[in-house]
């Protein structure tokens, strides 16, 4: 008796096994999604990385419709997002939701990278996710800069004029020159018209392809080793005899659902910047930057965004402009190396000594430190203060190749420790 | 084994709060005096955007006292009829300058060319100025004009000093000058109320008293904090219905994941 309901239901199967045979969905959702295996124990830190996918998205999905009305010309960028503004229908909201991913986009990835230190989700065999991660995170820098300079305000302008003479340090060395690196990333002798065309096209095409490129990386080598745990211990040891992992769960349904909670959470905070503080008090979009930008008034107080106050503040800490470049592109490049520094026996921060945790306390307390130094006016007493922070910021990487050897770890458990 | 679990996680438990409070000392110090950035003597005031009365005052203000030479070129009269509850007709009969259309923006009365012929300078757009200044900064500004024979307008601003403008509402303020500046500098009290207007003595009276013209600068000081981000009004409306669902959201999704992981142990 085949009901319309049963013949359609089999049609649909049919449809989906012709489909499956030829492009691998079902193996694909299985791999990925209702038998990869995460460790039960993933706590609230564990929450940043889906939410990172989930703000690029939202950055990429925003950003289409932004460029649907923006005009990348230095004669009409500024009133084109004025326009966005008050013209276009929400346009407000497209342009907050942009403007707060990019301020929450750096919070998530640091929130995430911090999870990484505290348990080790970098160490072996897990150093290319960290690798990837990291590359996303430079490209993710570049992307924020350049998107930063298209409104075109007071603070773009001058922003993108201090940022990009810093590649000036560098000296001739025959074939290049410090001088010339500039002139050619500005396509002009100056900022003007034909650096905000490029980054234009950089920031809407080029880095976002290269963003998601490499988060399918950073994914595909996550899920090749699997997670890491709070613990820090393999679950892929210990398996049962149909080969899941003992200490493991299905991501989906127990993770995806888990995750939509920390979606909900994020967006609750996230909705509320946007309605009813999305300038946060000039830390998320800056005052001077309601100003168009002019090349011939300078502002007073020319600083990054908050997510790069901390390298802008290692950066003033060294006196000498080249030394000053070295030592603030090094602060970013030493992470790189992380994984191969920690010599720890132990992976996770629960089980290593209290050595261990006052430097990584420390640690975060100078990257949160600099980062308010970073916005402050550099005065001499915030000069001091940012060069021993910045010595306390590259201390925890000495620290890491020492403390192994001077404390002494916990026992790792055999199985992943719960709370219930 | 459990109580060696159980002395591990006092010790977890110990440690992070060490952790904890060694953020919380980090952060606080010096944070207060060593990145305040440039305490400042404006006066704070209060606005309330919705105030739809006020909004209307302050239109009125901006249209008879600022259009003549600045511009609010992001702004249609339109959208003011819409925003402050106005008929079009109303916005066209009391605001809109012969010869414009209510698509239009707010244009200056004068070009650029002959305001820079006139003041030295061509006067900014005023569309953003509350987002790039602040509230209390056009306040301020607006009641710290006194009159000063060296400049070329003939008038100066203890906010701004030097400033090409010169005091546009002078006949609803009347002029004030600066007292004695010694006076202030010198008295080695208490400087905790110093208070930007309180060296000024008003030399000669206005069409307004003292206190309606403060009135009167707030009400346009209003105006221009809705003119600088228009779309604020929406957000207020909107933003507490999209918390709301997104609150209801997070429940759900709570109690969904709460009935998912039931057979995790």
């Amino acid at each position: 008796m085949a009901t319309p309901a049963n013949s359609m239901r089999s049609t649909a199967s049919k449809v989906g096994y012709w489909v499956d045979q030829r492009l691998p969905i079902s193996s694909f959702w299985r791999d990925h999604m209702s038998q990869y295996y995460a460790a039960k124990n993933l706590n609230f830190w564990y929450f940043f990385g889906s939410l990172s996918l989930l703000v690029l998205v939202i950055q990429l999905v925003s950003g289409i419709f932004l460029t649907m009305h923006y005009k990348p010309d230095a004669a009409q960028a500024f009133a084109s997002v004025e326009y966005i503004m008050r013209d276009v229908p929400f346009g407000w909201l497209i342009r907050y939701i942009h403007s707060t991913g990019a301020s929450a986009f750096f919070l998530v990835v640091y929130l995430h990278m911090f999870r990484a230190m505290l348990y080790g989700s970098y160490r072996s065999p897990r150093e290319l996710i960290w690798i990837f991660g990291m590359l996303i995170y430079l490209v993710l820098m570049a992307e924020a800069f350049m998107g930063y300079v298209l409104p075109w305000g007071q603070m773009s302008y001058w922003g993108a004029q201090v940022i990009i003479s810093l590649f000036g340090a560098i000296p001739d060395l025959g074939i290049i020159s410090g001088d010339a690196l500039v002139e050619w990333i500005r396509g002009d002798f100056t900022v003007s018209d034909a650096t905000l065309n490029r980054f234009f096209a950089l920031h809407v095409v080029a880095l976002p392809l290269a963003l998601v490129m490499l988060v399918l990386l950073h994914i595909t080598a996550l899920h090749q080793v699997g997670s890491n745990n709070p613990d820090g211990i393999e679950i892929k040891k210990n398996k049962d005899a149909t080969g899941k992992p003992v200490d493991g769960i299905a991501f989906h349904p127990y993770y995806t659902v888990k995750d939509l909670v920390g979606v909900g959470v994020f967006l609750t905070l996230f909705a509320f910047i946007i309605f009813f503080a999305p300038d946060g008090g000039g830390l998320l979009l800056e005052h001077d930057n309601f100003v168009p930008a002019n090349p011939l008034v300078t502002p007073a107080h020319i600083k990054p965004v908050w997510y790069f106050t901390p390298f802008f503040a290692i950066l003033k800490a060294v006196p000498d402009k080249l030394g000053g470049v070295i030592v603030m592109g090094a602060a970013v490049m030493v992470l790189f190396f992380l994984p191969w520094l920690d010599r720890s026996p132990v992976k996770s921060i629960r089980y290593k000594g209290w050595l261990s945790k006052l430097a990584l306390a420390l640690f975060v307390i100078s990257f949160v430190r600099l980062g308010m130094l970073g916005m402050g006016e550099g005065t001499p007493a915030q000069l001091l203060e940012s060069q021993i922070w910045t010595i306390v910021y590259f201390g925890y990487f000495v620290s890491l190749l020492f403390i192994p050897r001077l404390e002494k770890t916990k026992p790792v458990p055999e199985r992943v420790t719960t709370s219930h | 084994m459990n109580k060696q679990h159980h002395s591990n996680d006092l010790r977890r438990a110990t440690a992070n709060r060490l952790l904890g409070l060694l953020l919380l000392a980090g952060l606080g110090l010096g944070s207060g005096a060593a990145l305040a950035a440039g305490g400042s003597d404006l006066l704070s005031v209060d606005i309330n955007v919705k105030d739809k009365a006020a909004l209307q005052r302050g239109v009125r203000t901006f249209n008879d006292y600022c259009l003549g030479c600045h511009g609010a070129d992001y702004m249609r009269y339109k959208r003011i009829a819409s925003d402050l509850g106005y008929a079009e007709d109303q916005v066209e009969t009391r605001l809109l300058p012969p010869g414009r259309e209510m698509a239009d923006a707010l244009k200056s009365a004068i070009t650029p060319e002959d305001a820079q012929e006139l003041f030295g300078a061509v006067p900014p757009n005023l569309s953003l100025s509350a987002r790039s200044r602040g509230a209390d900064w056009l306040y301020t500004y607006m009641l710290a004009f006194y009159p000063d024979d060296t400049t070329a307008s003939g008038w100066n601003n203890l906010v701004f000093p030097n400033a090409a403008m010169p005091h546009a509402m002078w006949e609803l303020q009347g002029i004030q000058e600066q007292a004695d500046a010694h006076d202030s500098a010198d008295d080695g009290g208490d400087h905790g109320h110093a208070d930007i207007t309180d060296s000024f003595e008003l030399v000669e009276a206005g069409l307004q008293s003292p206190e309606e013209y403060r009135q009167t600068v707030k009400d346009l000081v209003t105006f221009m904090v809705y003119l600088s981000e228009p779309a604020q009004l929406k957000r207020a409306a909107i933003g507490p219905w999209a918390i709301l669902f997104l609150v209801l959201f997070s429940v759900l999704a709570w109690v969904l994941k709460k009935e998912y992981w039931r057979d995790v142990h």
